[in-house]
């Protein structure tokens, strides 16, 4: 980091005061105090008895826990490979055919990302409801045999919440995706074509390094929003059924406010605190690697 | 150079299709709203907004999220102006490593800070109580506001703070009458950003508050949600009128949002 403009101030202190002591009071002290509690076997009411790391053993020798963090991998395709995949052919091919319009789509498909999860999952919960829409849809043109409950499915529920992941991350990564190929030098194109470049040879020699770094955040981002799946999976299916969607966020309110097992939530926590943290940290270094 | 016209109309078709897959889901919350009440209340059209109001009681709600996210964005915006201009253009000993700090709190989950705050704040009896749900998002508002006003002033002219001190204007002055004017746009920016995160919180609220009158207007409609089972139409219509305010400001903000939200999310 170079060292910021201006000379040397004492003063400065005095602004960062007010900022350092909310924060330091509302999340960096909690931080601490998760550590610490993750260090008991605690109900929230009676006196907590220390138990060392087992909580944070438990995170990958309980089944259930397991499960969740299983879970979240799942999701992370839905939330995270799809949309890349999608965001990246959808925004190449419109960014070369520079249609019109594009103002507006950008508009529309970044919506998803202003609207309250809540009001997303009562949303979707209607859509796949046994007799909402999808199924109307799908007896519509006759396949009565696929139509069910989707979310109160074993085998379906996790995809279906999945799903809505797709939908809600796929225009952030398109937008994210357009913005950087439209930074690209025309010549690079130009010039690919002069070597006879297709669509496809051009599309991974010119438009895939370019946009490295764009991968980087929407790979950070929505790999971020998956493992933090709480408000639509409390609303859509609360963990259900059976434990086919519980994932490491909804563990977290689960066992500290529903099952009083608060240190066990705290580790939790902790874990995905720095699993966040890791992948934040390893995807950016991946992605300075490649340009440098 | 002109695509063929087969290549023209397939680009369109992909703009229209992913267009309609976004809107989809908003669409259809936003038809069953308007349509006739399948609860038997009898309301339909925009009378089903009246019906889920008295119903759902979101006259209350609104109330509350407006109250929380309005001191929630003047609070952590003026910390942030300050900690920002402190970092972006003074220099003192342990500002990397203060600045780093805060920089932990833009990746730092809800979710591991939630459990030790709920019963900490319990212990002082906290909870329930209007600081409980305002303060952390402060926290964590303050985090990114630094961040980003920080980002901005660092960028702004060295020449402007220069010329400030020379005319003898001291720090105060210099960030209130030089710097923060032309901001405008940045400020805006965060203002819109701290306003959507914290009138979508969830998470917060659903653990700090039991009572009825702090509900605030997302946890409002979960519970509505859960109790009200009669039909979609209210619930749809309820789910609207939570969504709408952000939704509103996007509207006319939208280059804010998505600036903001991929600008903000490309840390150094």
């Amino acid at each position: 980091m170079s060292s910021p403009p201006g000379e040397p101030r004492k003063i400065g202190y005095l602004y960062i005061l007010p900022a350092l002591l909310v924060y330091g009071a509302f999340l960096l002290y909690p931080l601490g105090r998760a550590v610490h509690l993750s260090l008991f076997e605690w109900n929230g009411i009676t006196l907590g008895k220390f138990v060392g790391l087992s909580n944070y053993a438990d995170v990958v020798a309980d089944a259930g826990l397991r499960a969740a963090f299983g879970h979240a991998l799942v999701l992370i395709v839905f939330y995270s490979v799809l949309p890349v995949v999608i965001g990246l052919a959808l925004a190449s091919v419109l960014q070369r055919a520079r249609v019109r319009g594009l103002g507006f789509f950008r508009t529309v498909v970044f919506l998803p990302q202003v609207v309250a999860m809540v009001v997303v999952a009562v949303s979707w919960r209607h859509i796949y409801a046994p007799d909402g829409p999808l199924n109307d849809v799908l007896r519509a043109v006759g396949l009565d045999s696929v139509a069910r409950g989707w979310l109160g499915d074993y085998t379906f529920a996790l995809p279906a919440v999945g799903v809505i992941g797709t939908w809600f991350e796929t225009g952030l990564v398109t937008v994210l995706l357009l913005a950087g190929m439209a930074r690209i030098p025309k010549e690079r194109y130009e010039a690919a074509r002069l070597d006879g470049a297709g669509a496809f040879a051009e599309f991974f020699a010119v438009v895939l390094p370019a946009v490295r770094g764009e991968i980087a955040v929407a790979v950070t981002l929505t790999v971020i929003a998956a493992l933090r799946t709480f408000d639509l999976v409390y609303v859509t299916t609360s963990g259900g059924p059976g434990t086919s969607t519980s994932v490491p966020s909804y563990e977290v309110y689960h066992r500290a406010f529903e099952l009083g097992q608060v240190g066990s939530a705290a580790a939790i926590g902790v874990c995905l605190t720095v699993l966040i943290f890791v992948i934040t940290l390893g995807v950016n270094r991946l992605a300075d690697r490649g340009t440098a | 150079m002109r695509a063929p016209l087969a290549e023209r109309v397939g680009n369109y078709v992909l703009l229209i299709v992913f267009g309609l897959f976004a809107l989809g889901p908003i669409v259809t919350i936003l038809v069953a709203a308007l349509g006739p009440d399948d609860g038997g209340s009898g309301s339909s059209g925009f009378g089903n907004f009246g019906k889920a109001w008295e119903i759902g009681h979101f006259g209350s709600y609104l109330r509350t999220s407006l109250a929380v996210s309005v001191s929630v964005v003047v609070v952590s915006v003026l910390l942030s102006v300050l900690s920002g201009y402190a970092f972006g253009t003074m220099r003192f000993r342990g500002a990397g490593v203060l600045f780093y700090l805060f920089l932990l709190g833009i990746m730092m989950p809800t979710e591991a800070i939630v459990v030790p705050l709920y019963f900490d704040l319990r212990s002082l009896g906290l909870t329930d109580t209007f600081w409980a749900i305002a303060l952390p998002q402060v926290a964590q508002s303050v985090a990114f506001g630094t961040f980003w006003m920080r980002s901005y002033f660092r960028s702004s002219s060295r020449s402007l703070v220069e010329a400030a001190r020379l005319d003898g204007a001291g720090p105060w002055r210099t960030l209130w009458q030089v710097l923060v004017p032309p901001a405008r746009p940045a400020l805006v920016t965060l203002i819109v950003l701290v306003f959507m995160w914290t009138w979508n919180e969830f998470l917060i609220p659903l653990v700090m508050v039991t009572s009825e009158s702090l509900r605030t207007a997302p946890l409002g409609l979960a519970f509505f949600s859960g109790q009200y089972t009669s039909g979609f139409t209210l619930l749809a219509a309820g789910a609207v009128i939570v969504g709408t305010p952000v939704v509103l400001v996007y509207a006319f903000l939208q280059r804010h949002f998505i600036a903001g939200m991929l600008e903000g999310a490309v840390r150094e």
